[in-house]
């Protein structure tokens, strides 16, 4: 069993994302610390892209300021082997295509499973198009994890037979962002999953950030992922983002784990 | 792996949401493009509104000039809106009204594309948004407010460079929101299947015009076609009809920009190396990690930082070939076009023009060579004047 399908075992799960390098590495390496101290079960790296097309304004801006910082993949991968010598909560990269691919496919997918990354997310690989990557992620240990969208549909069950780790349900059309509200019938998306797949968790992501919308995206699913709420914090506390972001955790961590019983 | 290849290159790398939006397009595709009356009223769109088919002039100045090869011009800066735009954006809004879509969204560069969109979509009847980086809405203010005369919003993208690869991502953006009513009409022979393949096929009239025209003035086919390569639609609609033409050769100009070995360029064929963006595989300027570069051209319509999967594929095989051209060459061709034949032509075209500079006289006079002149240079003069030094105020 997976690293990943672990963290689902013990009840519903809380996953954070971070981009990596926003503002620095280093401030990175704090969150992430605080980010699993403070209850996390899964955590989401986020390599940073010139033109990230699925992100809204919020992690379009994260990406512009690692990057103009000077992040780049080998300083990531660096960035994991300081984290995995203490933290032990199952890791996924979240990033694009053309990251993966450009730094040679193989080489990426190999050093990231040898750092200790459990998986992979790439928003613009659906599908059709997972060879690109999926036999290298299977030979070398990585969950490769499909998303689900609102269109999705008919796709539902296809999806979720070869699915790996988790899979991702974008919960809202549009792209990544805080939203006052998820309209998408998202508990009929996870049982359209469950009938093809019954063995495959299920997380929530796109949308979310206050504990009420994380309580309620978990009662249909297994858990709840929240990126751009994490991303503002990372935004306005800068250096000093690890403690926001701790108290952030705990509470979404709190009002998902209040599902379980 | 997806349909939509050409060798490796091209596929679907596009977000989940996006996936039944282009599966649906594809299968409408399917159907409309064999359906004779989608045809007959497209074909009556081309040839009444749009003012087809173009002309193939003979440049008898340019040719007596250059003294080697026999010069004709394509010329696709005669149709409604000045460019060969119209084609395409004319079969995908006809094809949206068809689907039943009441609107259409568009990015543009230079605003070409928005412009074309914007006048199609003025005469089906459809709501129209364009996206247009920032930087562009000002250096191209005239079109902002052609499109808006037009009825369209224009929408100006502040995320990363604020120019065309910016435009079109968020363009993908806004299609992720509104998927149901909205067409997206992508401008180029790029982006996820089935685009590469629905604008090429619109756009090759102009390469199916060529051989018709050229058998009937000269009895035989040409030796060359050239054409300017942005992300690459007007060249491959030029050249379309000619690939199984082996005696064609077929030559597609790049923005070198200040030059391919200075960071301010966009020769994607000469500068860059293979990728995934903009849900396809193909080749793009790029660091060693994949962050796409900033690129920069003269040319508005040729600063994008990739080029059409087919043409990635044309470049694999050798069976095109694809130079790059300096601002200053291009410069120079649209001033030289303008007095040595009357023909302004857009600043995109003046790159094909370029080469042709360079080839013609190194062919014999018994050869024939056709450039796409893909677009009037009206839009151009205030830009081509400002790098001569001279300040014009409208």
């Amino acid at each position: 069993m997976s690293n990943i399908a672990k963290a689902f075992e013990k009840g519903k799960v809380f996953i954070p994302f971070v981009t990596c390098g926003d503002p620095d590495l280093e401030t990175t390496a704090a969150v992430v610390r605080a980010m699993a101290a403070a209850g996390a079960d899964l955590i989401e790296l986020g390599i940073p892209f010139s033109d990230p097309t699925a992100e809204g304004p919020v992690i379009q801006e994260a990406n512009v300021r690692a990057l103009s910082g000077g992040v780049t993949t080998d300083k990531i991968f660096d960035l994991v082997r300081d984290l995995r010598r203490d933290v032990t909560v199952p890791m996924v990269f979240m990033t694009y295509a053309n990251v993966v691919f450009s730094y040679g496919s193989e080489r990426f997918i190999s050093t990231a499973a040898e750092i200790g990354m459990d998986g992979l997310i790439l928003p613009d690989l659906p599908f059709e198009e997972k060879k690109e990557f999926a036999p290298l992620c299977a030979q070398y240990g990585l969950d490769l994890v499909s998303l689900i969208a609102p269109t999705s549909e008919g796709r539902i069950s296809m999806i979720a037979k070869e699915a790996q780790g988790f899979v991702y349900c974008v919960s809202s059309m549009g792209v990544t962002g805080v939203r006052g509200s998820i309209t998408t019938d998202v508990g009929a998306m996870v049982r359209l999953v469950k009938a093809a797949n019954p063995g495959i968790p299920c997380a929530v992501g796109f949308g979310i950030s206050t504990p009420e919308q994380a309580a309620a995206m978990t009662r249909v699913s297994d858990g709840a992922i929240v990126g751009s709420a994490i991303v503002k914090l990372c935004a306005q506390y800068g250096r000093e983002s690890a403690p926001h972001v701790a108290e952030y955790v705990r509470q979404m961590k709190a009002a998902v784990s209040a599902v379980n019983s | 792996m997806s349909n939509g290849r050409f060798g490796i290159h091209g596929g679907q790398y596009i977000p989940e949401t996006l996936m039944n939006a282009v599966l649906e397009l594809e299968e409408a595709y399917n159907h409309y493009k064999n359906d004779p009356e989608f045809n007959r009223e497209l074909t009556e769109l081309l040839n009444e509104y749009a003012g087809r088919p173009s002309r193939l002039y003979y440049a008898r100045r340019m040719t007596a000039d250059l003294g080697g090869a026999k010069i004709y011009l394509k010329r696709e800066d005669l149709n409604h809106t000045g460019a060969h735009k119209i084609n395409n954006v004319l079969g995908q809004v006809l094809l949206a009204k068809k689907m039943g879509k009441t609107r259409v969204i568009a990015e543009t560069g230079a605003g070409q594309h928005g412009v074309a969109t914007a006048t199609a979509a003025a005469l089906m009847d459809m709501e129209c948004e364009v996206f247009m980086g920032k930087e562009d809405t000002e250096r191209q203010a005239l079109n902002v407010y052609r499109m808006r005369l037009l009825g369209a919003q224009v929408h100006a993208v502040t995320s990363g460079t604020a120019t065309l690869k910016d435009a079109v991502s968020e363009t993908m953006r806004e299609w992720t929101n509104r998927i149901a009513d909205t067409h997206y009409v992508l401008g180029s022979c790029m982006g996820p299947h089935p685009f590469p393949t629905i604008v090429r096929d619109f756009q090759s009239v102009i390469s199916k015009e060529i051989k018709e025209q050229m058998l009937e003035k000269e009895g035989r086919l040409p030796d060359a076609v050239l054409a300017c390569v942005g992300g690459g639609s007007n060249a491959i609609g030029a050249f379309y009809n000619f690939i199984g033409d082996p005696s064609v050769r077929l030559i597609g100009c790049e923005a070198a920009g200040r030059g391919v070995k200075t960071p301010e360029t966009a020769a994607t064929i000469a500068t860059g190396s293979l990728g995934i963006f903009h849900g396809m595989k193909s080749y793009f300027c790029q660091d060693q990690y994949g962050q796409i570069a900033p690129v920069y051209s003269i040319s508005a319509g040729l600063d994008y930082p990739g080029i059409g999967p087919e043409h990635a594929w044309l470049h694999d095989t050798g069976r095109a070939e694809y130079v790059a051209i300096t601002d200053d060459e291009a410069v120079n061709a649209f001033e030289y076009l303008s007095r040595t034949e009357g023909i302004i032509p857009a600043i995109e075209s003046a790159h094909a023009v370029a080469y042709a500079m360079t080839l013609a006289p190194q062919m014999g006079k018994d050869k024939i060579l056709v450039i796409n002149i893909s677009g009037r240079g009206d839009k151009d003069c205030v830009a081509i004047a400002r790098y001569r030094g001279e300040d014009l105020h409208e």
